[in-house]
């Protein structure tokens, strides 16, 4: 027992003092913290005010755009004249509306000379010709009152899901964010943390130390030494990167209020709705309401029990992968020939992340439910599925059938393992291993 | 007293034999040469004595008592295929395998201290593995090996990657772990390398032992009466001094010295020899040729096959 706790040790250290290990430990959370944060900025950033010429043949649309401190509406007759502009940079974009035999136009033109128009600008305006054709039908043929079109124009129905037992809401979107998130997390580190494992063993073959020190230890000894080791420095730098990026958010939350305040009212901002004011601060109201759903939404999440859920699954799916690692690391001589064994490591892993889509659509169907209970796939599917609420017996008997699983993988891999380790400059074929799972 | 004995030792792998009732015995503070040609089973056999693999049939004594994993404490193995751990620090490294070894940390520090003061390379204590060079890693992976202060030392081919002057620091050193109480085992094809140093041999042959004893008996019962005589170069017809049942070898001349080989009939003694051309010449050496390990080995093997 003392001399594993020596190999996790010096396995441990070895590696969290590496470069490479602090460097991810920064990184990880700047670009965590960054993904979760840029889009406020992007959203503070103003671009500069774009001018965009209406030529309407129809005179629909005459003076109905409404300008914002985004885009500037002008209104000209002559299509020539408002290109000679373009061209000389006077106007962003020129919106052409041609007359057509029919009465309702159904396409326009946005005509532009150095820079395309942005993704946003032309959803705006493409929305709000259709507010304005819609007002113009309803309004004008129908003779509807300007407030009963206003009324129409600001249904909006959000549909929220409600546990009946708890009268939780179920907020799906959260989850299934939150669910394909730690999924695709499992699957990274099982694949991160498992390819050390049998990078360290085949350089322990390489470097021909592992024959000094199966004379003083066990091989299995060794291997699980290894295994544990680098499942601490996993856990370390996932709980690292928690600690991290919680902070970096906190503080960038501190020093600059603003950004995030302004950045809410601005996401808020929907555009396209030509809205008189009252309104306008009414659907500010809804959409504000939306957000606090949002959040009330990511605290609905028990994250205490998903974070030890995580934890679990983590370490009982990477010691399921690791010793499979490990007996590939030591059956071949350098990390080339690792590839054809690494096909049946890695087709249940991928295989998991391809079907967590078609989980997180039908959450408690056949396929989520076998496919979390088998343990090569279950740590990603059970992931994914959690956040949606799984009955305690499903979770227990993954759980189980896991742990299972690991002590059944290490036992095979262990016997690989010490065959292997002893075994130089040959190239082995499956054949081979599994004669060395008979020995 | 052995230090260590194994008993009818079979070990077979899934297509071949590796060892078949292969005995030895390890008197206590003796060098043993376990020899033979590569592929013979001497790794697998000193696998097994190390506790990495286990014996399919036989037993294993180890100071009287049945060999048993903590006895690992006792055997320090330097393998054929060696090497450290290249990242990390030679001293840092040093403790490690020490503290594998069961010695305590503090322990460990004291003895590493003294080890590389003797070899004068307390300056490479912070320096990293693959810094160093080839020969001085050697001296490192000695160190480790015999810091626990084993009472049985096991190196498997150890002088192969040596360069000359370790080769000696190495020999020197094994000769006082010797003096201080430790057995060694030396395992090499090599067997000019060693035979001067051992006192005991084994000699294996595809997975059979097929000779073993005392060094000085063994090559008393294999030699042949030959015996070498060095003269001041002088034309002289042997045949015609010397009764017929003496034959003459090889005669060879080199800067005024010449030097006879001369087979003499089992029964006769050099003495007859000497009797016979002390008159005619002028004698500055006179020697009995041994036969090496290595002819007797191939002696040995020709005669399995004749049997065969």
């Amino acid at each position: 027992m003392k001399k594993i706790r020596l190999i996790i040790q010096r396995e441990y250290l070895s590696r969290v003092k590496k470069k490479s290990f602090i460097i991810m430990t920064i990184l990880g959370p700047l670009l965590m913290a960054a993904i979760w944060i840029v889009p406020f900025f992007l959203a503070t950033m103003s671009d500069e005010k774009k001018v965009v010429s209406v030529v309407d043949e129809t005179g629909i649309f005459f003076e109905k755009f409404q300008s914002t401190d985004k885009v500037l509406f002008v209104y000209e007759v002559d299509l020539e004249k408002a290109k000679d502009n373009l061209s000389k940079g006077n106007y962003s974009g020129v919106l052409y509306v041609q007359k057509l035999s029919y009465s309702i136009p159904d396409q326009a033109v946005l005509l532009y000379s150095d820079k395309s128009p942005g993704i946003v600008t032309q959803s705006y305006i493409s929305n709000a010709m259709q507010n304005i054709l819609k007002n113009n039908l309803l309004v004008n043929a129908h003779n509807i009152s300007k407030e009963d079109f206003d009324k129409i124009n600001s249904t909006n129905i959000k549909l929220n899901t409600e546990d009946i037992r708890t009268g939780e809401k179920s907020y799906t979107e959260i989850k299934t964010g939150l669910g394909i998130f730690s999924g695709i997390l499992i699957y990274f580190f099982i694949f991160l943390f498992g390819a050390q494992v049998m990078r360290g063993v085949i350089e322990e073959k390489t470097s021909r130390i592992v024959e000094v020190i199966v004379s003083s230890v066990k091989p299995f000894q060794l291997m699980m030494g290894k295994i544990i080791g680098v499942a601490l420095v996993g856990l370390t730098q996932f709980v690292l990167w928690i600690l991290l990026t919680f902070s970096i958010i906190t503080v960038l939350q501190f020093s600059m209020p603003d950004v995030f305040k302004s950045a809410q009212t601005e996401q808020a901002y929907n555009p396209g709705q030509k809205l008189p004011s009252a309104d306008q601060v009414q659907l500010q109201k809804l959409q504000n309401q939306e957000i606090r759903e949002l959040i009330n939404g990511l605290f609905s999440i028990n994250y205490g029990v998903m974070i030890l859920q995580f934890i679990f699954y983590f370490l009982a799916g990477y010691l399921l992968y690791a010793s499979l690692f490990a007996s590939i690391g030591a059956a071949v001589d350098n990390e080339a020939d690792t590839q054809q064994f690494m096909m049946p490591v890695t087709i249940p892993l991928l295989f998991a992340i391809i079907m967590s889509n078609f989980v997180i659509n039908n959450p408690d169907g056949p396929v989520a439910f076998w496919l979390s209970i088998i343990p090569l796939t279950s740590p990603i599917i059970m992931m994914v599925r959690i956040p949606f609420g799984v009955p305690v017996w499903q979770v227990s008997l993954s759980m189980g059938l896991l742990i299972l699983g690991f002590i059944f993988t290490t036992w095979l891999a262990a016997k690989i393992y010490r065959t292997g380790i002893l075994m130089y400059g040959k190239k082995v074929s499956y054949k081979e291993l599994w004669k060395w799972l008979r020995y | 007293m052995n230090i260590f004995s194994a008993q009818n030792i079979t070990k077979n792998y899934a297509a071949h034999t590796a060892l078949k009732n292969v005995s030895i015995d390890v008197p206590e503070q003796s060098i043993f040469g376990l020899l033979g040609p590569n592929g013979a089973g001497k790794t697998s056999l000193i696998r097994i004595i190390n506790q990495i693999t286990a014996p399919d049939e036989g037993e294993l004594y180890f100071d009287g008592e049945k060999l048993k994993p903590s006895h690992i404490s006792f055997i320090g193995y330097l393998p054929e295929e060696r090497g450290l751990y290249k990242k990390m620090k030679v001293g840092e490294q040093a403790l490690y395998l020490a503290q594998l070894k069961g010695i305590s940390k503090a322990d460990a520090l004291k003895k590493l201290k003294y080890w590389f003061e003797k070899f004068e390379i307390s300056d490479w204590w912070n320096k990293k593995v693959e810094e160093l060079s080839k020969g001085m890693q050697q001296k490192i992976q000695f160190i480790v090996t015999i810091l626990h202060e084993p009472k049985l030392l096991i190196f498997d081919e150890p002088f192969s990657g040596f360069d000359p002057i370790n080769v000696n620091l190495l020999k020197s050193e094994i000769l006082n772990l010797k003096a201080n109480g430790a057995s060694i085992i030396f395992s090499t094809h090599n067997m000019a390398s060693v035979e001067e140093l051992c006192d005991n041999i084994a000699l294996i042959n595809k997975s059979q032992k097929i000779l073993d004893g005392k060094v000085h008996e063994i090559k008393n019962t294999y030699k042949a009466n030959i015996f070498e005589i060095a003269f001041h170069t002088k034309e002289i017809d042997f045949k015609a001094i010397l009764p017929e049942s003496y034959k003459i070898q090889d005669q060879v001349v080199q800067n005024g010295i010449s030097k006879i080989n001369i087979k003499i009939p089992m029964d006769l003694t050099p003495n007859e020899l000497l009797q016979n051309i002390l008159p005619k010449i002028e004698i500055i050496s006179f020697n009995e040729i041994l036969p090496t390990m290595n002819d007797i080995f191939i002696q040995k093997v020709n005669e399995q096959k004749n049997i065969a």
